[in-house]
């Protein structure tokens, strides 16, 4: 553990989340093995490769959602399935589900993500340009405007650590404009980015890990 | 903790919303306890005889019909995830559901066994220890039944499977229970019915906080 601690402050950057040959089998299928990689503070990584290829289950090993088979998953040196509810805050998930629900207004289904994060969901809002549809049901809203509301959670958030599964899916040009803002904010402030994607993401400096 | 208000806020809120689920769960107890004078006959004899083990049954059937989206619509809308990832433990994710369950469901229910008895012609003394009873039993209907909803989370036919897990738990509740009010009504005090309801309770909460958390994580698996 301990030479761990000292490998994971080397350099100016502190390392903050590690795969060390991590193998992840879902059912009878072993989907990916091997597989190493270190996330540090202010880095973006885009996970690419073809359908199937485990990118979605790679996101949700980072968020402690999946456990692997084999290999560990290091949070500063600690592995996170030691303690999963210490690891839930450190994540922010944006799955390929926007987790809306439709009988609520758009500020009421932000408003237990506000909540835990202890955060005013104004700012949110403005972020993702949802504040004229504020107190609208979601069942109104189109496919692009939930996944804005799904992104302005991710807004609300204090976790350092981002993954996205496809989270530009049905987002227009100036939405897009607005999340790469967004993300570029975050990695400004520290924070770490995953995302699954078949499409380019308005990321700057960006590190390709292929997988499959 | 605050989380965990968070959590029963969230999901008063949605039972609230969608009030469907507490008035289909109310409705078919009414429903299916005013059967039983068409079926058994409606002398007041037989029917005050029967009464106290009507409701029980009535009701715990009832309060097995919002289980199955307790869960169940949470993870299909991936809302799941994010309560898991609120930093809460899993347990303490089940546990809430199982307090809303019971705000949203066992609590009405309560209440609606008062009319209930009143219309199956229950005897009048009878009543209030019927109603003291059905507090530890919804309690540990909501405690069961929330267990039971991780546990066949993510099944191909949830609603089938859950009744056949949570149904035989309850046979000791249904025993007790029902005979709370027949104790009274014999002169008897219904003390000790009351206490291993209580009893029961105290190992339903046990057995929910080992089991519940692994369960719920294991559906998300």
């Amino acid at each position: 553990m301990h030479a761990e601690d000292a490998a994971s402050t080397v350099g100016t950057r502190a390392v903050n989340i590690q795969l060390q040959a991590v193998a992840v089998r879902r059912g009878q299928r072993l989907i990916f093995r091997d597989l190493s990689m270190t996330i540090a503070s202010g880095e973006a990584i885009i996970l690419s490769g073809p359908n199937g290829a485990g990118k979605s289950t790679l996101l949700r090993v980072l968020a402690g959602l999946i456990r692997p088979v084999a290999g560990t998953v290091l949070w500063q040196g600690h592995d996170i399935f030691d303690d999963l509810a210490e690891h839930g805050p450190r994540a922010a998930y944006v799955g390929h589900q926007d987790a809306i629900k439709l009988g609520l207004t758009v500020t009421e289904n932000l408003s237990f993500a506000a909540a835990i994060a202890r955060r005013p969901i104004g700012p949110a809002l403005a972020a993702m340009n949802l504040t004229a549809l504020a107190d609208l049901r979601a069942r109104m809203l189109s496919a692009g405007q939930k996944r804005r509301v799904a992104l302005a959670r991710l807004a609300l958030s204090n976790a350092p650590l981002w993954l996205l599964d496809e989270p530009t899916l049905g987002l227009d040009t100036a939405s897009i404009a607005r999340f790469g803002a967004m993300l570029a904010a975050h990695r400004a402030a520290g924070g770490m980015v995953v995302a699954a994607t078949h499409v380019p993401l308005p990321l700057a400096d960006v590190s390709e890990v292929r997988l499959g | 903790m605050y989380r965990f208000w968070a959590i029963i806020a969230r999901d008063l809120r949605l039972s609230i919303r969608h009030g469907g689920d507490t008035l289909a769960a109310l409705l078919f107890f009414v429903i299916a306890a005013s059967l039983f004078p068409f079926g058994v006959s409606p002398t007041p004899e037989t029917l005050g005889h029967i009464a106290p083990a009507v409701i029980w049954v009535c009701a715990l059937l009832a309060a097995l019909l919002p289980l199955e989206r307790l869960f169940g619509a949470d993870l299909e809308d991936g809302s799941l995830d994010h309560l898991i990832l609120s930093g809460l433990p899993a347990a303490a994710i089940a546990a809430a559901k199982a307090v809303t369950h019971w705000l949203s469901t066992g609590l009405p229910l309560i209440v609606m066994a008062a009319p209930i008895a009143v219309m199956l012609r229950m005897p009048d003394d009878g009543i209030p220890v019927l109603l003291l009873a059905l507090l530890p039993g919804t309690l540990i209907m909501s405690l069961f039944g929330t267990l039971g909803a991780a546990m066949v989370l993510g099944a191909r036919r949830p609603g089938v499977l859950l009744p056949i897990l949570v149904l035989p738990l309850l046979i000791p509740v249904v025993i007790f229970g029902a005979s709370a009010p027949a104790a009274v009504a014999s002169g008897l005090s219904a003390q000790p019915q009351l206490l291993l309801l209580t009893a029961i309770l105290t190992g339903a909460l046990g057995l929910f906080t080992v089991m519940a958390g692994a369960a719920l994580r294991s559906a998300l698996e």
